[in-house]
């Protein structure tokens, strides 16, 4: 057993008014911790591009100005980090995946979000559908910066965060799940916070 | 080629204490991507995250990644085609 | 090579802080009583691990800024709004219990020998440094050394009566951000040109020891390969974006 350290509280932040918006292992914080696997991609606007892919065939893609010319929504979320951290109210402005779904014709069951710099991680299309999933490209107001995953990021608040992956450039639909990054090293396949599903096995 | 946010394979030292025995900083991993080899202390290390990714300096390639599970620390050391 | 997960070892040790020490107004010493402890080399640091009563801990790690056979001290720097930092060099007092890992480091240390050493330090990237100059001193190694202290203002120099106090170091502040009228040292980023002026020559085979924010090893590192250093003679340690890891 580790001795108490006399006076140390750490960072966290008590909120019993909210305590029901907390997942269970969960403490509030009030910075937006940036975390990250490798380094921090700089794509432009000009050379960026998303794509729905299946079997290795682009299915369809979207340029910037076509994405953002797609139905535009404030998206209010409490976001949940594997690594303990939670953030209540996060404003975002985003393009819903159901949108851009729709304009495909597929029967996948799962999808692996792919990025610049090479992370990848998986969900069941009924998790990136009906209103549960989005591109955010903007966060408080601003243009989203590239520390969390500017200019465009995947935002899948049900799910914990390394969910939502930052510098998305598509999904490839996928018939079977499959690990991604870290899924593959150890972290759940889903990913529910409220089910404490951090690991795998969990 | 490594970014300003990492730090290196000197602030793994501990934890790769704990898992192996020994210290490792100064051991030579060989990227099995490119065969780039280096010490250990010159892998780009990434601490803010789920775990810990150590990169190639050379290439940036995924070569060890550290996760803990409760008091367990699990490695994966699939990026690396030698370690001495 | 395959995956293996391994119950941790038994590593951590407790000891108590037998005194702390204000270095400037954002860096404390903190001095320690580890009776389960090995002894250090110079150049080596130890890892912290602070635990709340609800179980939630936090761990850093800081170089060892005493010598070999010196009791072990650490100099920690105050980061704003950091997690550890601000509880070890505000609250942490003399009597208090400290769980530590370590000595670790096999790569940026010094033992000695004739050959000469450049030290390059940006900010808290001192405290190692430091290490290997009073293991010289200790020791009375001829090894030629040289130490290159870059921080941004005067007040921000750690143990600075103690640097100017070796007798036969060279030690050069370089400032950054201010041009005190009655300065007349350097003052600038620590450049190619600069380390060129003052760096021991490649021919006499030096060793160099690099260690600050992540941006500045990079570039002091660059700029000494390129003045001819042999890349496995230049020693680095870096400590991320503003020179703590976390915080």
């Amino acid at each position: 057993m580790s001795p108490v350290s006399r006076g140390f509280h750490g960072k966290r932040r008590e909120a019993p008014d909210k305590a029901s918006r907390v997942p269970p292992g969960q403490y509030l914080t009030e910075g937006f911790p940036v975390l990250s696997a490798g380094p921090t991609p700089h794509a432009r606007q000009q050379d960026w591009t998303f794509a729905i892919r299946q079997g290795g065939q682009e299915l369809k893609s979207w340029t910037w100005p076509q994405m953002r010319a797609q139905p535009t929504e404030q998206v209010t979320a409490d976001i949940h980090c594997v690594t303990r951290w939670s953030k209540l109210d996060t404003h975002w402005q985003a393009v819903s995946i159901d949108t851009l779904l729709a304009q495909v014709k597929h029967d996948a069951k799962y999808v692996m979000a792919y990025c610049d710099g090479g992370y990848t991680t998986n969900l069941p299309i009924a998790d990136v559908t009906n209103g549960q999933a989005w591109l955010a490209f903007g966060y408080e107001d601003k243009p989203l910066e590239p520390e969390h995953g500017g200019p465009v990021r995947l935002l899948v608040p049900h799910l914990y965060f390394w969910k939502s992956a930052k510098w998305v450039r598509g999904l490839d639909l996928l018939d079977h799940d499959r690990p991604g990054f870290w899924e593959t090293y150890g972290y759940n396949m889903y990913g529910d916070p409220w089910k404490e599903q951090r690991y795998a096995g969990d | 080629m490594a970014d300003n946010t990492a730090v290196d394979g000197n602030a793994i030292g501990g934890q790769l204490l704990e898992i192996f025995g020994r210290d490792l900083t100064a051991a030579i991993g060989t990227c099995a991507h490119c065969g780039s080899a280096r010490p250990v202390a010159e892998f780009v290390v990434y601490v803010r995250a789920p775990g810990t990714v150590a990169r190639c300096r050379d290439c940036l390639s995924v070569l060890m990644v550290i996760t803990r599970r409760e008091l367990v620390n699990c490695v994966d050391l699939m990026g690396l085609a030698s370690l001495s | 090579m395959e995956g293996t997960a391994v119950r941790g070892r038994l590593t951590w040790q407790t000891g108590k802080v037998s005194s702390v020490a204000d270095e400037t107004p954002t860096t404390r010493t903190i001095m320690l009583d580890l009776a389960g402890w090995a002894g250090h080399r110079a150049g080596q640091h130890l890892d912290v691990r602070l635990t709340a009563e609800d179980g939630y801990s936090a761990e850093r790690s800081y170089s060892i800024a005493s010598a070999p056979g010196e009791p072990v001290a650490i100099t920690v720097q105050r980061i704003e709004d950091g997690e550890v930092s601000p509880y070890l060099t505000e609250e942490l007092r003399a009597g208090d219990e400290l769980e530590v890992r370590g000595p670790i480091g096999g790569y940026f240390v010094w033992d000695g020998g004739p050959s000469p050493v450049l030290l390059v330090a940006g900010g808290s990237g001192v405290v190692p440094l430091r290490a290997i100059l009073r293991h010289r001193e200790r020791t009375g190694s001829p090894a030629p050394m040289t130490l290159l202290y870059s921080v941004r203002t005067l007040p921000d120099v750690i143990y600075r009566a103690e640097l100017d106090g070796y007798p036969d170091a060279r030690v050069l502040y370089t400032l950054t951000r201010e041009h005190p009228a009655e300065w007349a040292g350097l003052t600038g980023r620590v450049d190619q040109a600069m380390l060129g002026s003052l760096a021991f020559p490649s021919e006499q085979r030096p060793t160099a020891f690099v260690c600050g924010p992540t941006p500045f090893v990079e570039a002091v590192a660059e700029s000494l390969v390129a003045l001819g250093y042999p890349a496995r003679q230049v020693k680095t340690e870096r400590f991320g974006p503003t020179g703590d890891a976390n915080g």
